[in-house]
């Protein structure tokens, strides 16, 4: 690990206004998160999980704190700024996968390579491989609507990995996935830990969490435990192959 | 990201919706149709005009002498002779944008002929008269200058008067008709004129020698030229310079003081031409403009699917942004998509009245007149209006909350 931690949060607050009733999401949280961590995030929901994955991933601003993220200070970045940052530096998993409709699995894992301003070949290079780290070698030219829920979240983390980022931010990656699958998701991920990258999900499932080298659990906009433990390995039980089933 | 990729993906967003994206599009089309083809239409009938004036010559003045005032009364132009046939000479002789000039000398006379008779307008004149307005003889020949120095007893007769004295289908040539007991012989009949713009029936007229006209109808010699002068410029270009020469020459003749009214008048035919396309312009720009208002229409349009198009793919744009999409790679991806629809419905549009102006061109026998400055502007209109109506909603799109835009159901 190295000295400076790739995330470190100091005393972020996010505050939101509506109309004069003012919600506390976030009150006073701290966390720094080293390079290589996989880090499960759980709570209830309005504990205020997703707005410190919101602040995490670069999609929010905190109210006030400071975030520094691999070396530099996000937390005051103008937008066009944190798009680079969220470009560059981070990778997206969500729920509902989140993949362009009637657009090819090729496609959709080149997105950010196209905001990243690469040629074309260098693209299809890059996201061919992506996708054959995810085992979707086989279905490139695939729409989502042609894939099953397991093949349309891998399709998205292939799109997540594919800029090299050295955190990849996942939101309930397996809510909408059924208990193999999910397994076979968190086996991914488990799988590009062990290459480095650092992984922080949210979860309100605690045998995902299992699968975590460490759960921060968020209650009331505060960190209300934060334990390392021993990461579960997720062993996909035989019968059938879901990566082949037909749906 | 390059523009050539924001091209790809708004053209992909256009094709994936083609139904609505050429409904969009259809107000463009008809904007930039009508506009080509009311253009077209315009110009052709322009030409059509000028064609017009063109044959009844351009390049023709017509010399009026002046007026008389008598007791506050002013009598109008040609009341009284100012004009002598030195001043003809001298316009034929001194100034040289002049091409032709003649006199014309009128008269209502009775013509008789062997059966029948047929009161009509006859003109003195000189055989140039018949070049300047452009008006050859169809049968037999036109009098010569001879016959003018002689004062020969001879006449040309419009096709009215020839059908009025002989009926339909009659060859008159050689035969003689009398003016006031004076036996005149037919030489020419000149060709169809047809009428003139007020109803007047130019063939409706008989021609004779000058100096007959003066001996034997006007009786008399007279160093005055009591009629009108029809002049020729070289050209439909030098018509404005002969003018200000035959000035210049005609008050230094009168020895008319700086400042003084001159006693003649000049007339030009490019002035009533001139005044006819200014018409057809006026029209042309009215047609143009209320086409122009369908453009405008069809960017309403535009900016509505647009709209349309940012509300139905809120999710696709907080996905974008959240891997990494700038507010502006946003702003553009819409903008372009805008601008292909609109310069998309501007080519059709330009193909279609450019068809339209073509079968108006056939269908009325026009000359076929598409300038392409027209073309490039309406292109380049089109875009601008998909420009200014893809601003609102491509911005509306940049604005977006990735977080709210990810939400979006």
């Amino acid at each position: 690990m190295d000295d400076q931690p790739l995330i470190r949060i100091e005393n972020v607050t996010k505050v939101y206004v509506t109309g004069d009733v003012e919600v506390r999401a976030l009150a006073g949280v701290s966390v720094t998160i080293q390079s290589g961590e996989f880090v499960a995030v759980m709570g209830s929901s309005g504990s205020g999980k997703s707005t410190l994955m919101n602040i995490l991933g670069c999609l929010d601003r905190p109210t006030a704190g400071t975030y520094h993220l691999a070396g530099r200070e996000v937390s005051r970045m103008s937008r066009g700024e944190l798009a680079e940052t969220r470009n560059h530096i981070l990778g997206f998993v969500f729920q509902n996968f989140n993949l362009l409709s009637r657009t090819s699995a090729l496609e959709n894992v080149e997105l950010p390579l196209v905001y990243q301003g690469c040629g074309s070949r260098e693209r299809r290079k890059r996201a061919t491989e992506a996708l054959g780290r995810v085992g979707l070698g086989n279905r490139l030219d695939h729409t989502p609507n042609q894939l099953s829920g397991g093949q349309q979240q891998r399709v998205a983390i292939a799109r997540a990995l594919v800029g090299s980022p050295q955190v990849i931010l996942a939101d309930e990656p397996t809510g909408n996935l059924d208990s193999r699958t999910s397994i076979e998701v968190m086996a991914l991920f488990q799988e590009l830990g062990r290459t480095g990258i650092t992984i922080a999900l949210v979860t309100h499932e605690p045998d995902i969490a299992e699968f975590a080298t460490r759960v921060i659990i968020v209650k009331d906009g505060l960190i209300k435990s934060d334990d390392r433990q021993e990461q579960k390995p997720a062993i996909v039980p035989p019968l059938p192959p879901i990566a082949e089933a037909p749906k | 990201m390059n523009p050539l990729q924001t091209l790809r993906v708004a053209l992909r967003a256009i094709w994936r919706n083609k139904m609505r994206s050429f409904l969009t599009t259809l107000g463009i089309i008809i904007g930039v149709s009508a506009v080509i083809a009311m253009m077209a239409i315009g110009a052709g009938a322009k030409a059509q005009v000028e064609a017009a004036f063109a044959a009844m010559g351009t390049n023709m003045i017509i010399l009026l002498p002046g007026s008389t005032t008598a007791g506050g009364v002013s009598g109008g132009f040609g009341s009284m002779p100012t004009m002598t046939w030195d001043d003809l000479a001298a316009i034929r002789e001194e100034v040289p944008t002049v091409k032709a000039a003649a006199p014309s000398l009128r008269s209502n006379q009775s013509i008789i002929g062997e059966e029948l008779n047929w009161s009509t307008s006859v003109t003195g004149t000189t055989p140039e008269y018949f070049e300047i307005r452009n008006w050859p003889v169809d049968e037999g020949v036109l009098f010569t200058q001879a016959d003018v120095d002689a004062g020969a007893k001879v006449v040309v007769l419009g096709q009215t008067v020839v059908l009025k004295l002989f009926g339909p289908n009659a060859s008159p040539i050689g035969h003689t008709v009398r003016m006031g007991n004076i036996p005149f012989q037919i030489v020419g009949v000149a060709s169809r004129k047809g009428q003139s713009a007020q109803g007047q029936d130019y063939d409706d007229a008989a021609f004779i020698p000058a100096t007959t006209f003066q001996q034997k109808i006007s009786k008399g010699l007279s160093k005055y030229l009591s009629g009108t002068i029809f002049i020729e410029s070289t050209s439909a270009e030098t018509t404005t310079r002969a003018m200000k020469d035959i000035t210049d020459l005609l008050r230094q003749r009168h020895n008319i003081p700086p400042g003084g009214d001159d006693d003649f008048s000049l007339r030009n035919l490019s002035e009533i031409a001139g005044a006819q396309q200014q018409g057809t312009d006026t029209m042309t720009t009215l047609l143009a403009s209320v086409a122009a208002v369908s453009l405008l229409v069809g960017g309403i349009g535009i900016m509505n699917i647009m709209l349309v198009s940012v509300t139905e793919r809120t999710r696709e744009i907080g996905v974008r942004m959240a891997i990494g999409a700038k507010p502006h790679n946003i702003l553009l991806q819409f903008l372009i998509e805008a601008l292909s629809l609109s310069l998309a419905g501007g080519l059709l549009g330009v193909a279609i009245g450019v068809g339209i102006a073509q079968w108006l061109a056939a269908r009325f026998k026009w000359p076929m007149l598409i300038q392409p400055d027209v073309i490039m502007v309406s292109v380049a209109f089109s875009a601008f209006v998909g420009i200014v109506f893809g601003l609102y909603p491509a911005r509306k799109a940049s604005q977006l909350d990735p977080i709210d835009a990810l939400r979006y159901e």
